[in-house]
């Protein structure tokens, strides 16, 4: 094991090389709706129990279950009524089972993902076999459901090993949203490939917002609204990326919903922001930021600008 | 240690559901629900009537609100016999000042102990819907099946026994079931259960024993939750669920009748300090053009009646 997981280099939020979006735009902005299979009884994984109670956690699986049902169509509705696209942590699996879910996210144009099979099926202790084969399993698997070949990862669960970012840069990978540690993309060290951290979020997360903080709709509504304020006023100086990472069953019960469509109504209604896809955020930054980044990084290390 | 083999194999990886209690389907292409005159949103009230012993039964899983301290944990036992004596009365006061019907969910022992509640209940016009035992009586998965039996014919026959009615709605206790469970209650002519939170409308369940209708109560939309679990205020709460409504009604207009479900539980809803927001918010519902309040039977019936 290591204290330090030897993934990106300390980058102080200082002078940093400019970052500049499309059409001048100060924030990237990007929806992530996580759309997950939880399996009733999965095998048990020795480092972590899927459910709280014995089989059958009615309660927890009916929960989650409750986003494909309900909460998901109703999520995705209020996303197109302000033109949000969405950039998809799938459980792959999902396309074997609701192929009609991951239709929908098709229709719209929107990004997939991986999210790992399941959302019960976590990658501590695989070996590297097994790993690689959930990172070809869900290549194949969204590309069969959706034509697109993914770019993406967020470890199902996010659970990781500590080869998980050189499988992702290996197999091509643009970029990671399992690191937290900025809120601008970040080149990761990796052996081969060129491999992004891309901010995602777990304070802003409705799961954080909801199950961990236990905030009210309005609550929570709010803290995203000064998130994007912060970030927007930031983004004047060097671009910056927020994300709102959605569960629909829980931004989309009937309580919530309302609170979260003003949100999205209010970011949208901004001047200057780029609403846009992980993809599309991932690939401008290899094509425009990369080199000047990955240069200046190593530079600043410890903060010492000469 | 690497992962068994099995663990990377998916042999319910499959079209549908990952088991047969139920088939998937999207709330928002079903046929639209139609509520007695022209309702949009049908609003079940349910409170939870519930015994908790001072002894703490031996489940693999705990009733929230059961007992927390070291035995005898005489200020929860007080505290929650404080909802059932008073809490209780302030809410059936409460539904009779906004003149609505609701479903008790009650423990057999709540009857069995104190009759005066089921006969003030039924005297209120409100439901009773089965909810097992007491608070110990957990359903749970790799129970024993004759005990299991044994525990639902209890709750039922025990119920009847005292306010001559057999009920046709169940709800465990903290919404637990084994995989026998939904069986178990066809079986025994229950019509609908209240346990899976996956959905917004009722839905038929599969058993072995033929169709059991799910009522989903919203776990998350309960005063308990809310307020006891995540620490917020009433006023938060009735905030939320007012939300919730409107949300709801809006929807109506496209898709059909829709159902707001709000468990109380009057340990907690029943305070002084909190009873007045709860008296504020069932106005406010009641005021609203569309509301149907109705009891959980009451919607089960009227979305049974529209089946084909």
């Amino acid at each position: 094991m290591k204290s330090d997981p030897e993934l990106y280099e300390f980058w102080p939020y200082r002078d940093r090389p400019k970052i500049t979006w499309p059409n001048g735009a100060r924030v990237a902005f990007w929806a992530a709706p996580n759309l997950e299979f939880y399996e009733l009884d999965p095998p048990a994984n020795p480092h972590r129990r899927a459910w709280p109670r014995p089989h059958p956690d009615v309660v927890g699986y009916a929960h989650r279950d409750y986003a494909n049902r309900v909460g998901h169509w109703r999520m995705m509705a209020v996303m197109d009524r302000y033109g949000v696209p969405g950039s998809v942590s799938l459980s792959v699996a999902l396309c074997d089972h609701l192929p009609e879910v991951v239709r929908s996210g098709v229709e719209r144009g929107w990004e997939f993902f991986s999210h790992g099979i399941y959302n019960t099926r976590y990658a501590y202790g695989m070996d590297e076999a097994q790993e690689r084969a959930i990172i070809e399993d869900s290549i194949a698997t969204v590309e069969r459901a959706t034509g697109q070949r993914i770019a993406g990862w967020l470890a199902p669960a996010l659970t990781h090993t500590e080869r998980t970012m050189e499988l992702l840069a290996e197999y091509g990978f643009l970029y990671t949203c399992d690191l937290f540690q900025d809120d601008q993309p970040q080149p990761l060290r990796v052996k081969s490939g060129r491999l992004i951290s891309m901010p995602y979020s777990l304070e802003v997360n409705d799961h954080y917002g909801f199950f961990i903080y236990n905030m009210s709709p309005r609550a929570y509504a709010l803290a995203l609204k000064r998130q994007f304020d912060r970030l927007y006023a930031e983004g004047e100086r060097s671009g910056t990326v927020m994300c709102i990472p959605l569960h629909s069953y829980l931004i989309g019960q009937p309580h919530r919903i309302g609170p979260f469509e003003e949100v999205l109504e209010y970011i949208t209604g901004h001047d200057g922001v780029w609403v846009t896809t992980a993809r599309r955020i991932a690939e401008h930054f290899h094509a425009h930021h990369y080199d000047a980044i990955a240069a200046d990084i190593p530079a600043r290390k410890g903060g010492d600008r000469a | 240690m690497t992962l068994d083999p099995d663990y990377l194999r998916y042999p319910k990886r499959r079209r549908g559901m990952d088991h047969d209690l139920y088939g998937w389907s999207n709330l928002f292409e079903r046929r639209p629900i139609r509520w007695p005159d022209g309702a949009k949103v049908a609003v079940t009230v349910m409170v939870a009537a519930e015994y908790f012993p001072l002894t703490v039964g031996d489940a693999p899983l705990k009733a929230p609100g059961h007992m927390a301290t070291p035995y005898p944990d005489l200020r929860h036992y007080s505290a929650r016999e404080y909802g059932t004596r008073l809490g209780l009365y302030r809410l059936l006061d409460a539904f009779a000042a906004a003149r609505i019907p609701v479903s008790v969910a009650m423990n057999a022992a709540i009857a069995e102990r104190y009759p005066a509640i089921p006969a003030d209940v039924a005297a209120g016009g409100h439901e009773i819907v089965a909810y097992s035992t007491d608070m110990n009586g957990i359903l749970y998965g790799g129970m024993d099946e004759a005990a299991e039996a044994a525990l639902i014919d209890a709750a039922l026959d025990r119920l009847e026994r005292v306010t001559g009615t057999r009920p046709r709605g169940w709800r465990s206790v903290a919404q637990s079931q084994s995989l026998n469970t939904p069986r178990m209650l066809a079986e025994r002519g229950i019509v609908y259960a209240c346990d899976w939170v996956n959905d917004d409308l009722p839905y038929a369940q599969r058993t072995d024993a033929g169709p059991l209708i799910n009522l989903p109560m919203n776990h998350e939309l309960s005063d308990r939750q809310i307020i006891l679990n995540c620490q917020q205020s009433a006023e938060a709460y009735v905030r939320q669920v007012e939300d919730a409504y409107d949300w709801l009604a809006q929807e109506a207009e496209r898709f059909g009748g829709r159902l707001l479900t709000l468990t109380l539980t009057p340990y907690v809803a029943g305070l002084p300090f909190r009873i007045a927001a709860v008296e504020e918010l069932l106005k406010r519902l009641a005021a609203r053009p569309g509301a149907w309040f109705a009891t959980a039977a009451q919607v089960v019936d009227a979305w049974q009646a529209q089946q084909p």
